[in-house]
């Protein structure tokens, strides 16, 4: 059977007009300084996809990269400058849970009022009523106002609302991440439900590890254009890849503001660069499990240093150590003196840490615990996939199937 | 792929396309948008049962408010502007009189009033889930329409008793009021909703024209008073815009309906014929109304 297009996304673009002005009066002196207030911003840039049914297409990227807009554009909530949006089939948009409930009114009322804004008939209601209220589990509060309720049951009630509206095109935007664990569960169950009837999903998410377990596609956005759009591990992966570009442009930034504002106080001591280097010496960022590396430290003291020691750390994208050591702990004298250009140089020969992307961190310190210099996840690097395991740590691996004896 | 799933990806190749959040362009679309309006009947029901409840919530009148406030006002005005400034005088049986004109008066008040600052209201709604927005603006008739039964029961009952009140074709008048109103309000409140997102200084300055409006309809003096004063002068002209104004119109078919049969007679001389004219153009307004609402509201999820 082939693919059934459900949306078609043809050169879409957005721009927002930013204005800061929204009485008369502003906007006539505005007008007459010639609308200096006015900003646009493009938040989409010609965008065209085709989405098909029965598919669960992720979009991530960072804050600001358009993916709600886009969620929002499809649903027909916002209105693209130019291109067009068309889709088929019954649609419904979960971009926040509860939009429309009314405090005042009792759980039953909104039920009601809630299912009708998402387009439910009278009769349609009363049939999935019962289901509604046992999904959500508050059969007993049913009859109260809402605003008596936790925010836990809200969120519960709205969400046993939507699922029940019977999409063929459900749009989520970061509303799985709300509830109790058992509630969260509870969703993600009634997604796969989703799937395996063929509805299709559209998610937005900051959650990656829901890209790859639910979607079959992740479109990953950014500054408004479409930079992956393909397998979700591989969309993840390359959304790991910019946030950590994104990163180390930070970092440089934090390290050389710190550097400036702290140099008169203490010694002068910075650490210019981080570098992971293979057996050859020569710099890497992709490394395979078992490979012989390096990690160059340099170290550049202006203040010759005494007492001191240096650390590196190892950590993935979700900021988990994967290793830590110091001069110290490896036995380097603390009282050698370091002044001026040096390099710390740390073998790790057949390095065992699992598949995945990692940054390092270097800081050199008294030992008594003044911090000296640090270069916060100064490098980056990417160790291959051997296809055998996942997870921080890596090991040689076999399998036997031992027959009873 | 499970049956259930093949079966839907086989009905949805099968479903026509339908463009995103736009009803399509002229007079097509608004037709589109009626369409879809009418998908969505069962919620202006939900909606005005969920204005009304808030209203007077945890009150413990609840709606015996509803009564209060025109009840006050009538009694208010017809001291003040009927005995003091002495009105009363030349208008007989005064205060179904002002009843009648400040019942249909409100009905148009209340939904331009609420409708105006109905999209800013329901900011909520309208930037998380979709349906047609018009749907806010004209949602408000219905309070409205519930507040002017409320205050028909007290008319009907007060012109029953001092005898003002005979049946006849000419209640039907009261009826083309209701009309005339209903269709005038929803295109203001359409066109106005959609603007006052865009510049919130709207909602400020409808409030000031209701009261202009107010007085510019005979509701609280006789509309004879207005003719005399402008009848001769370079001004006659004004006469004839004063009197088709379509809330004046509505306001006589109020009067004809509850407080005098016939009254109306000097100054138009077939009611009927120009309210069902007002009626007609209000009805074309509605359809440009729309229009506007329709290409302003893409913007409204970012303006809000």
């Amino acid at each position: 059977m082939e693919a059934v297009p459900i949306v078609q996304v043809e050169n879409v673009s957005k721009h927002f007009t930013v204005r800061k002005d929204k009485s008369l009066k502003e906007r006539v002196v505005n007008a007459a300084l010639g609308r200096r207030h006015a900003e646009t911003f493009e938040a989409l840039h010609d965008i065209s996809l085709d989405i098909h049914s029965g598919n669960t297409v992720g979009l991530i990227g960072p804050n600001g990269s358009g993916k709600s807009t886009l969620l929002k554009t499809i649903g027909g909530i916002i209105h693209p400058s130019s291109g067009r949006v068309v889709r088929r089939g019954r649609m419904a948009a979960l971009l926040e849970l509860g939009a429309g409930f009314h405090p005042d009114l009792s759980g039953r009322e909104n039920v009601y009022l809630n299912a009708s804004i998402l387009g439910l008939t009278e009769r349609q209601i009363d049939r999935y009523f019962d289901a509604i209220v046992d999904f959500s589990g508050i059969e007993d509060f049913i009859d109260t106002q809402v605003k008596f309720y936790s925010s836990g049951m809200y969120v519960r009630l709205a969400f046993a609302v939507a699922v029940h509206v019977d999409p063929d095109l459900l749009l989520v935007d970061e509303v799985l991440a709300v509830g109790d664990e058992a509630f969260q569960q509870k969703c993600l169950d009634k997604i796969r439900s989703f799937q395996l009837e063929g509805r299709t999903i559209v998610l937005v998410t900051h959650t990656l590890s829901q890209i790859t377990d639910l979607c079959t596609r992740g479109i990953v956005l950014s500054h408004g254009n479409v930079v992956f759009d393909g397998a979700p591990i591989d969309a993840v992966g390359m959304l790991r890849g910019g946030f950590q570009s994104q990163r180390d442009a930070d970092a440089a930034q934090r390290l050389e503001r710190e550097n400036a504002l702290s140099a008169p106080a203490r010694a002068r001591v910075a650490i210019p660069s981080v570098r992971l280097v293979d057996a050859q010496g020569a710099p890497t960022t992709g490394v395979e499990i078992g490979q012989d590396v390096q990690l160059e430290v340099e170290v550049d003291a202006i203040d010759s240093v005494r007492d001191w020691r240096l650390g590196i750390a190892i950590a993935n994208t979700f900021g988990q150590v994967a290793l830590y050591s110091s001069t110290e702990r490896l036995g380097l004298d603390p009282m050698t003196e370091l002044s001026g250009r040096s390099t710390l140089r740390f073998s790790m020969p057949s390095l065992s840490i699992g598949p995945g992307a990692y940054t390092v961190s270097a800081a050199l310190e008294h030992r008594d615990g003044t911090e000296l210099a640090r270069a916060q996840e100064a490098t980056a690097f990417r160790v291959a996939d051997n296809g055998i395991s996942t997870g921080l740590a890596s090991t040689p691996l076999s399998v036997a199937l031992q027959p009873a004896r | 792929m499970t049956d259930i799933a093949r079966d839907r990806a086989a009905r949805l190749a099968a479903e026509p396309w339908i463009d995103a959040g736009v009803s399509g362009r002229g007079l097509q679309g608004f037709v589109t948008t009626i369409r879809e309006l009418w998908r969505y009947r069962e919620l202006f029901g939900r909606l005005t049962k969920r204005e009304l409840k808030a209203r007077y919530k945890d009150s413990r009148l609840g709606f015996v408010w509803s009564l209060v406030r025109p009840l006050t006002m009538l009694f208010v005005y017809a001291l003040v502007v009927g005995e003091f400034l002495g009105a009363a005088r030349s208008i007989p049986n005064f205060g179904i009189y002002i009843f009648a004109g400040l019942a249909i008066y409100t009905l148009f008040s209340e939904t331009v009033g609420a409708g105006t600052s109905s999209i800013v209201t329901n900011s909520g709604l309208i930037k998380k889930v979709y349906l047609p927005r018009e749907i806010f603006p004209l949602a408000t008739i219905g309070p409205a329409l519930f507040t002017l039964g409320i205050q028909l029961v007290i008319l009907i009952v007060a012109s029953a008793v001092t005898g003002s009140l005979s049946l006849g074709p000419h209640l039907l008048y009261a009826l083309l009021s209701i009309v005339l109103i209903v269709v005038l309000s929803a295109a203001l409140a359409l066109v106005l909703a959609a603007t006052n997102v865009y510049l919130r200084d709207v909602s400020y300055l409808v409030d000031v024209v209701l009261v202009l409006l107010m007085w510019g309809s005979p509701i609280l003096y006789s509309i004879a008073m207005v003719r005399d004063r402008l009848a001769g002068g370079a001004f006659e002209w004004l006469t004839q815009l004063y009197i088709n104004n379509p809330l004046t119109l509505a306001v006589l078919g109020f009067q004809e309906a509850f407080w005098q049969a016939g009254a109306s007679a000097d100054f138009v001389p077939h009611l009927w014929v120009n309210m069902l004219i007002a009626t007609g153009v209000s009805a074309v307004l509605v359809i440009v109304a729309q229009r506007v609402f329709a290409r302003l509201q893409g913007d409204f999820a970012q303006e809000l």
